[in-house]
């Protein structure tokens, strides 16, 4: 199994650095997963399978989906790599590295003097995650879904549907600007923007 | 010897499993013609073959014959990468489908995890299709399938909770063994519907075709797709299907358990009736509008998905 952990490992590396250095926003993302995807592996195999699988579905599978959706939204095409090209300047990664490299030689330092984790490894199931998650984590978990349900409140106040007053300005200027055509003319916007969602 | 056939086993299932599921994708495009022929009063495809049952293998001829272009404008190698990507996840998650005792690659302590993880990295196919292609129709194809798929993707999870707060396992085999008594579609019955539903949107089946709506969006995703690029699309469609077939047999009608018949019949027939009722309900339903489909997961689904997982816990928790 070692040796699967080595190769999950050294993918994720790779992938991140990759996944740091691309332009395309796409492409960087696709990297992006298959880091995730290795960092699973690595998770299933030194025994936390339910993480594992929570990362697939979850970072994997949902959150990067999100970003993709963003980027595909925004449609940026030729011109957002080459904004990207100038801004990844040489000089823009000295001080990132620098910081990296100083963290780097703290895990050599940490590694060679530290003892290794001794023991039997254990393999943690479902059930134990779930029985210390509502055991003695329980607050952990209250706290963690108020940050969420104020992420939630936000998004429906930017979400929330435009006024009813600005609408009907909007139905206003449209109909000022357009040409009516005989009397049974199927007018754009009468009928969407007030009974759509 | 013994030791070498044991370690041989798994690879056997392995061989035995991609045969029968690829051969099946290529077999349901036939299936799914006559039977909505049947449905539409007429034949179908019937000249090819005894009942036209060699239809298939002239398709296959035909797509593999095909030229293979990709558009000048494209992102090439995200756009050769996306339809393998829907293959290769819907094939994984037959990893951990037991198809009888026993008989399963890799028997899991979190299949239906795992189930769920597959499906979710198959959205990607289709997005990545939508973006490389850079075509306004395909972006605006892979764009509904992201939105469409996150929303239904939550309650689809919410939705099978049910059942592993009864069965008390992730794992695919004990899910099964714990119907022994009753078939899971009983005391979950609202969960089944749920899960039917969510099938169906995660299957990109219609009603819930909206990625690929041919009367707006041309074919949506796979508009720029041709040969066999498009045709893995279409097999990778066809392997979603059986994949949710088989869930819902596993998770709610006992999988391979029945009188009489030896166990992988039992599932065959169970999988191949859900099969039959994918392709009845493309037969019978109009396509909703795509606000509609949204609006319908958010603020209707999600909600009873969340109320039932409620319900099934509390009852749980009062029974024992």
């Amino acid at each position: 199994m070692l040796i699967v952990f080595y190769i999950a490992a050294a993918v994720a590396v790779l992938a991140t650095t990759v996944a740091i250095t691309r332009n395309n926003a796409v492409h960087a993302l696709l990297y992006m997963i298959v880091s995730l995807l290795a960092v699973a592996v690595i998770f299933y195999v030194i025994g936390a399978p339910f993480i594992a699988a929570l990362e697939l579905i979850i970072y994997a599978g949902a959150i990067m989906v999100l970003f993709l959706f963003v980027v595909m939204m925004l449609n940026i095409g030729e011109h957002a790599t080459d904004v990207e090209t100038a801004w990844l300047k040489p000089g823009v990664w000295a001080w990132p590295s620098g910081l990296a490299t100083l963290l780097l030689l703290e895990l050599f330092y940490v590694a060679a003097h530290a003892a290794p984790p001794t023991g039997p490894m254990h393999a943690v199931t479902p059930k134990e995650i779930g029985i210390s998650l509502f055991g003695p984590y329980a607050i952990g978990v209250e706290l963690a879904s108020l940050l969420l349900m104020a992420g939630l409140v936000g998004a429906y106040h930017l979400g929330r549907r435009t006024s009813k007053e600005e609408e009907e300005r909007n139905d206003a200027s449209t109909y000022g600007r357009r040409t009516v055509f005989g009397s049974d003319v199927v007018r754009t916007g009468s009928d969407r923007t007030s009974h759509a969602a | 010897m013994s030791q070498t056939l044991k370690n041989l086993y798994p690879l056997v299932i392995i061989a035995v499993v991609l045969g029968v599921i690829l051969n099946l994708a290529a077999v349901l495009v036939w299936v799914e013609r006559r039977l909505l022929a049947v449905w539409q009063d007429r034949y179908g495809p019937n000249r090819v073959g005894p009942f036209g049952l060699l239809q298939p293998l002239a398709d296959s001829i035909k797509l593999f014959l095909k030229e293979d272009w990709i558009p000048p404008f494209a992102d090439k190698p995200v756009f050769v990468l996306a339809p393998a990507i829907i293959v290769v996840t819907a094939l994984l998650s037959f990893a951990v489908i037991p198809f009888a005792p026993g008989f399963v690659v890799a028997d899991l302590n979190i299949g239906l995890l795992f189930l769920l993880a597959m499906s979710s990295l198959g959205v990607y196919s289709v997005v990545l299709a939508g973006w490389a292609s850079n075509n306004k129709y395909s972006l605006l194809g892979g764009i509904r399938a992201s939105a469409q798929m996150l929303s239904y993707e939550v309650f689809m999870g919410l939705s099978m909770l049910g059942v592993v707060i009864i069965a008390g396992s992730f794992r695919l085999t004990d899910i099964v063994e714990a119907q022994r008594k009753l078939w899971f579609v009983i005391p979950q019955f609202p969960g089944f519907v749920l899960f039917l539903i969510a099938g169906v949107a995660e299957a990109r089946r219609l009603p819930f075709d909206l990625a690929e709506a041919e009367s707006e969006l041309i074919a949506g995703f796979h508009s720029e797709y041709s040969s066999m690029k498009f045709g893995m699309f279409f097999v990778g469609e066809y392997i979603g299907v059986t994949l949710i077939s088989t869930a819902i047999s596993l998770l709610y009608f006992g999988g391979w358990l029945g009188p009489f018949l030896p166990g992988p019949v039992w599932f065959a027939i169970k999988t191949m009736a859900f099969i039959c009722f994918f392709i009845l309900l493309r037969a019978a339903m109009p396509r909703p509008r795509f606000d509609q489909l949204m609006l319908w997961g958010w603020k209707f689904m999600l909600p009873l998905a969340l109320v039932n997982l409620l319900a099934t816990g509390a009852v749980v928790l009062a029974l024992s």
